[in-house]
């Protein structure tokens, strides 16, 4: 295998982009990264998309994709993890580069949430669930991860003020981020008083619906040190599966997909945990985080809660979780979310982070997951 | 809106809670799946689910998918049957108030909701409090 680099970032503005149709937000974002690359070659794309389908009624994405890009006829693929497919999009693109097949990948995640109603953006989302024994019983994503949070709250202590806690941090480091959707901050008071979504969890403890949209450039790292930016290589790539059907988990207040994933990567990269200086994870609602970090070895079975309220996971503590804002405040347009993520880590890498930047950060960790955790996907960057 | 073929196919799961028993290590399956995700055997027994069991959680929801917004709020949960079976369903005729982890439920055949005005209308099992 051929090391690879990320060459190039492209990401816009997130948010309710009601003038901008799904085609024109992803290429605005693939601009720009082939820009930042200061290379003109695109030799394959891989977009990572949840449900172009349900969302604005459009398949056969990634031809129409490349078309508008100017870059007919590259091959060009779509692929789909729900709310991972962004990660699964990053990892088919390493494992592109690194096996040879091809030497400059663009990597590209979008998604155009909001042509549709609330409802039916409910329903598109809940497709990431098991339609015949979840969905049909009405279950929404927010009411699985409710669920997730009763027994996790029911079985370890975690408090309602520690679920705010994850809110409160996120849009703090939102709040440095131009190009999150929600930058405004919140206290625990506020998340606490929000409009119930499904109990626990609250408005403020959910990420938004979105549009948006990411892209890298990857190539071998040898073509990478000809270029004007400082090199990052992806060290190392993990991905497992899980049960999509909560019910059907051995223990549901454990992410036992991305505790594998990471272990893989990590051992692809030759290191552990401890060794990275930043994470970008995937906080779709407070618990998750809180799960997250627990599933990845930040902090013990149980302790998550604990970890955000001793300010373990802040900016400026032990392990600095979600600088770029996180799905809650910079938003989850869900096949953008896991391209996004690994922005953000190349960003903080190049010290190109402005004031959310972690001081002298040289490792990072992307985790990326679909549904309740029936996929994860985790990468390992790190400043060459 | 699917074809009934959708939902008819489902009828014994869902209307007699019909499950499966792994010859090779005894899991009870719900719903039945050809490989056994336990010991990998292909072998099984026709089984009813126990209809009783308690509540490993449960949530209220009350921003509802389409096809639900006129149930809002509702709640819904995933039990343990005393087989050992999980599965999620709504939990109804029972106060939010109520709803605790090891509430005592079971299994009662109830509506689930409808395809609009003219659709087919969906029956399942709910939780009801024991």
């Amino acid at each position: 295998m051929r090391d690879v680099a990320v060459i190039g970032l492209g990401m816009t503005k997130w948010g309710e982009l009601w003038a901008k149709p799904l085609r024109s937000i992803f290429v605005e974002a693939a601009l720009l990264a082939i820009e930042d690359a200061g290379l003109d070659r695109i030799d394959s794309m891989v977009v990572g998309c949840m449900s172009s389908g349900l969302f604005v009624g459009q398949e056969h994405l990634a031809s129409l994709l490349s078309d508008y890009l100017g870059r007919n006829p590259i091959p060009a693929a779509r692929v789909e993890s729900a709310c991972s497919s962004g990660g699964l999009a990053l990892r088919q693109g390493f494992i592109e580069v690194a096996s040879g097949m091809s030497d400059v990948v663009l990597v590209g995640g979008v998604e155009k949430m909001t042509d549709v109603t609330g409802c039916e953006a409910t329903f598109a989302l809940g497709t990431a669930a098991d339609q015949e024994y979840e969905s049909y019983h009405g279950l929404t994503f927010p009411g699985l991860y409710a669920m997730m949070a009763v027994a996790h709250m029911h079985r370890y202590g975690t408090t309602r003020d520690q679920l705010s806690m994850v809110a409160v941090k996120n849009h703090d480091n939102g709040s440095k981020n131009p190009l999150a959707q929600f930058p405004s901050k919140v206290t625990v008071e506020m998340v606490n008083q929000s409009v119930l979504v499904a109990d626990p969890l609250r408005i403020l403890d959910c990420s938004p619906i979105t549009d948006g949209a990411a892209a890298v450039v990857l190539c071998p790292l040898d073509m990478a040190k000809r270029m004007k930016k400082p090199a990052v290589r992806i060290t190392g790539s993990g991905q497992a599966t899980d049960t999509i059907s909560l019910s059907s988990r051995k223990d549901i207040t454990r992410l036992e997909s991305t505790h594998i994933a990471a272990g893989k990567a990590l051992a692809m990269a030759g290191r552990k945990i401890e060794d990275m200086d930043l994470f970008e994870v995937h906080d779709c609602f407070t618990i998750a985080e809180i799960m997250i970090t627990e599933a990845l070895g930040l902090a013990a079975p149980g302790q998550g809660g604990k970890a955000v309220e001793d300010g373990v996971t802040g900016l400026r503590g032990k392990h600095p979780v979600n600088p770029s804002g996180g799905l809650k405040s910079k938003g989850h347009p869900v096949g953008a979310t896991g391209v996004a993520q690994a922005v953000e880590v190349v960003k903080q890498l190049r010290g190109e982070a402005g004031e959310r930047q972690v001081k002298g950060a040289k490792r990072g960790l992307t985790q990326n997951m679909g549904g309740t955790g029936g996929s994860a996907l985790v990468h390992v960057f790190e400043a060459d | 809106m699917p074809t009934p073929s959708r939902y008819w196919r489902e009828i014994p799961q869902r209307y007699r809670l019909e499950a499966e028993k792994c010859k090779g290590c005894g899991l009870i399956l719900f719903p039945p799946r050809l490989v056994c995700p336990q010991c990998g055997k292909r072998e099984f027994e026709r089984t009813k689910l126990a209809g009783t069991g308690k509540l490993l959680t449960y949530t209220v929801i009350r921003v509802a998918p389409e096809g639900f917004e006129d149930q809002s709020p509702y709640a819904v949960g995933i039990a343990e049957l005393d087989d050992g079976a999980r599965l999620t369903a709504q939990v109804v005729d029972c106060d939010f108030s109520r709803l605790k982890v090891g509430l005592r439920v079971k299994l009662e055949f109830r509506k689930i909701h409808e395809d609009g005005a003219a659709g087919v209308i969906h029956y399942g099992y709910k939780f009801v409090p024991e």
